[in-house]
């Protein structure tokens, strides 16, 4: 059961603020600022706006003040994940995050410094500690006085499913009765200018499944989970926000960086995660897309999607919630479970709002404006460098 | 049911092979260290490196690892060695295999390289790097060299992280998940990660390379087994790394003798303190790998795992315990038996 939800993107800071904006296709895109992309073919992504005064936690002022961007997303979602759950500080609870580059302005600044002032080192432990992805969990025990364990899953894009679907799976099989989970990823010099190199990001909008698409948008954030067992939340009189009904996941062995034409993997996640909660894809009333916007993400999820659905295809209803916030790598598969827990749960479909001419290859029903629907069950699909894929099943809980 | 370990691999300053390893480990000598240039240094750092494979394993024709940085080398070395003649089964899909990866440091001479293209010039910053930085790059070399589609994780944090895969794996056998699960610790050497370590510990000497442990579930009566491995205790602002290394001791079940530590000394005061402490009344044999060796995070620990389960096949001894006290997250220890507990 997932009994807290914490969020924050580029379309603001908390469920209300997110669920309304992904609710009306709300665009938050808007030209970089934390590092030069003059230099760069993309010049946009969605940046968030930190708040200037972090919530007050177990945190000392010393431990706030050496935060990384990346930590401050983190610790924003996890304060609002932890507040809604009502949790008390306990010494066992585990906590699962994934994530790709961890604190990676850090280990730029780190290497800046390294180079320019070869042999002056202040600052530059607190660099190295705070780059790396440990600190930025170990912030988050600290802040709730939780002793883990913990456990940092980097699988590049799907990191952030698959840390939920590792938590969902101790709790499902008793090896805890609750555990903390999501991910996050801050925007980074080194990233952007990685996916930049490949051509990947778009230069002009971020247009998931469109068949004029031309590449996907940078996002930044965090979604932290509070997970725990039906009795449990039952016992606590706890508000429940939904259920994760099923994970699968699946390895991509085509390419480092390109999926599988066919979206073989992809498929695989998505029957696992359809068969182990005991459903047809007729009863999945949403899909979440990977949906990047690259032509080669889409025309291969699109494939999966077919053939995961087949004659039931074109009543699948699908959108890309990318296109809001742009893809927030190790944090997308977490937000985007969020989001479907806000559609369950408000009874409405994110619309993939920039998408004008939906690509032949899509059998599904895209949804492209908002729309008020009631749906029981909704597949969350994330898929990364290097072929990881998962599926995360969710469903609304009455 | 017992989790079984099949097969052990690694690449290490020692050389290529678990049996490189062993004959390095047996003369209980610090390897010598070299000096890694570091630029606006006229002298270097130094670190232990990998030597050059005697002959170029024939897998890293492979296109996938044409262009991978030594990490990728290392790890699918180490794994191809644990894996034996379990590969082909593999690779004729009768096997569900899982696969994790644990890393501290990661693919960090590309990420360096990438990352220094980009602040020279992002434009021309080469596209055939990047990729290469990714953390889960390795694995996913790894995956696809072995045809594998199933679970396929790459574990991120301070040296104990290969302990916590070795849970992992344990967890998914024990669920059916994967019929088996190959385990493997890696790193490579940088002198940018050597700077960042010489902030934290300057006597301690940085190293390469990787361990891999491949583990399965078996009702049989054959050996080696992982027992248990204890929870992972964090440092944090109310436990200290001394704190938490004497809880990991203490979960530790007690052992039949003769019995093994197989332990995370470096002979560096410093780092050593905390994990001395917690096992000072240790009446047992001991091996330090990371005295002859070196720091190799991941690997290291990874090493730790192979060196023990090595000396159960090769020496006399019931049972094993590998202490990690790691640099900056956890203390998290394992043990392994000779034979299964009846």
């Amino acid at each position: 059961m997932v009994t807290g939800a914490g969020v924050i993107t580029a379309l603001g800071r908390g469920w209300k603020e997110n669920s309304t904006g992904f609710r009306s296709g709300k665009t938050a895109f808007r030209p970089v600022t934390l590092f030069d992309v003059s230099k760069q073919r993309a010049k946009f992504a969605a940046e968030v706006s930190i708040p200037e005064n972090l919530p007050q936690t177990r945190l000392t002022f010393r431990q706030m003040k050496r935060m990384d961007r990346a930590s401050k997303l983190l610790l924003l979602a996890a304060v609002e994940a932890w507040g809604q759950s009502r949790w008390e500080p306990k010494e066992d609870l585990p906590i699962v995050l994934g994530t790709t580059s961890g604190g990676m302005a850090m280990g730029e600044a780190f290497y800046r410094h390294a180079l320019s002032t070869p042999s002056k080192h202040a600052r530059q432990p607190t660099r190295v500690a705070s780059y790396q992805c440990q600190r930025q969990a170990l912030d988050v025990c600290e802040a709730f006085g939780i002793h883990g364990p913990l456990t940092l899953l980097a699988n590049a894009c799907s990191s952030g499913a698959n840390a939920i679907g590792h938590a969902w799976e101790l709790v499902r099989c008793g090896a805890a009765e609750r555990v903390l989970t999501g991910g996050y990823d801050a925007l980074s010099h080194m990233v952007f200018s990685g996916f930049d190199s490949l051509q990947a990001l778009s230069t002009t909008v971020c247009r998931p499944f469109d068949a004029a698409r031309d590449g996907l948008a940078l996002g930044e954030g965090a979604a932290v989970l509070a997970l725990e067992t039906l009795e449990s939340a039952l016992q606590r009189r706890a508000e429940i926000l939904g259920e994760i009904v099923s994970y699968a996941a699946a390895t991509d062995a085509h390419h480092l960086t390109q999926p599988h034409p066919d979206g073989d993997a992809a498929l695989a996640a998505m029957q696992e995660a359809t068969h182990l909660a005991g459903l047809n894809p007729d009863q999945v009333g949403y899909v979440n897309a990977h949906g990047t916007g690259t032509h080669l993400n889409d025309s291969s999820e699109a494939a999966a999607i077919n053939r995961w659905a087949g004659d039931h295809a074109a009543k699948v209803r699908v959108s890309s919630t990318k296109s809001s916030i742009g893809h927030l790598l190790g944090a997308a598969g977490a937000v985007e479970a969020v989001v479907c827990l806000m559609s369950l749960r408000e009874g409405w479909l994110p619309p993939t709002s920039t998408l004008k001419t939906p690509d032949p290859a899509c059998q599904f029903s895209l949804v492209t404006s908002p729309e008020t629907a009631s749906v029981d069950y909704a597949l969350s699909n994330s898929f990364g460098f290097g072929g990881a894929n998962a599926s995360l099943l969710l469903r609304r809980w009455q | 049911m017992n989790i079984t370990v099949q097969g052990i691999g690694a690449v290490s300053p020692a050389g290529w092979g678990v049996e490189k390893l062993r004959e390095v480990l047996e003369t209980n000598t610090p390897l010598p260290a070299t000096e890694l240039a570091r630029p606006g240094w006229t002298g270097g750092l130094r670190v232990r490196a990998v030597p050059p494979p005697q002959t170029r394993p024939a897998i890293f024709a492979q296109p996938r690892l044409r262009r991978a940085s030594p990490i990728s080398q290392y790890a699918v070395a180490a794994a191809m060695e644990a894996l034996g003649s379990s590969v082909e089964k593999i690779n004729r899909g009768e096997v569900r295999l899982g696969i994790i990866f644990c890393v501290m440091s990661g693919c960090v001479n590309y990420s360096r390289r990438f990352y220094d293209e980009t602040l020279r010039d992002p434009a021309t910053a080469s596209p055939l790097v990047f990729p290469e930085t990714v953390f889960n790059a390795p694995a996913s070399h790894l995956a696809s060299l072995l045809g594998s589609r199933g679970r396929c994780y790459t574990m991120v944090g301070d040296p104990g992280t290969f302990l916590q895969g070795l849970a992992l794996a344990a967890q998914w056998l024990g669920e059916k998940q994967v019929d088996g699960c190959l385990v493997v610790g890696a790193e490579e050497l940088d002198w940018l990660t050597a700077d960042a370590s010489r902030l934290f510990c300057r006597d301690s000497v940085l190293s390469a390379g990787a361990g891999a442990v491949y583990l399965t579930e078996s009702s049989s009566a054959e050996g080696p087994v992982l027992s248990a491995v204890t929870d992972a205790h964090l440092f944090l602002r109310n436990q200290s790394p001394a704190c938490a290394a004497a809880k990991m001791r203490a979960q530790l079940p007690s052992l039949a003798e003769p019995s093994l530590l197989c332990d995370g000394l470096q002979q560096v005061a410093r780092a050593d303190r905390d994990e001395l402490r917690a096992w000072d009344h240790w009446q047992g044999a001991r091996l330090s790998p990371k005295a002859i060796l070196g720091e190799g995070f991941a690997a290291a620990s990874a090493w730790q795992c192979v060196a023990a389960l090595d000396a159960l096949k090769t020496r006399a001894f019931q049972g094993a315990n590998v202490s990690v006290v790691g640099c900056n997250q956890q203390a998290i220890g394992a043990q392994f038996l000779a034979k299964p507990a009846l």
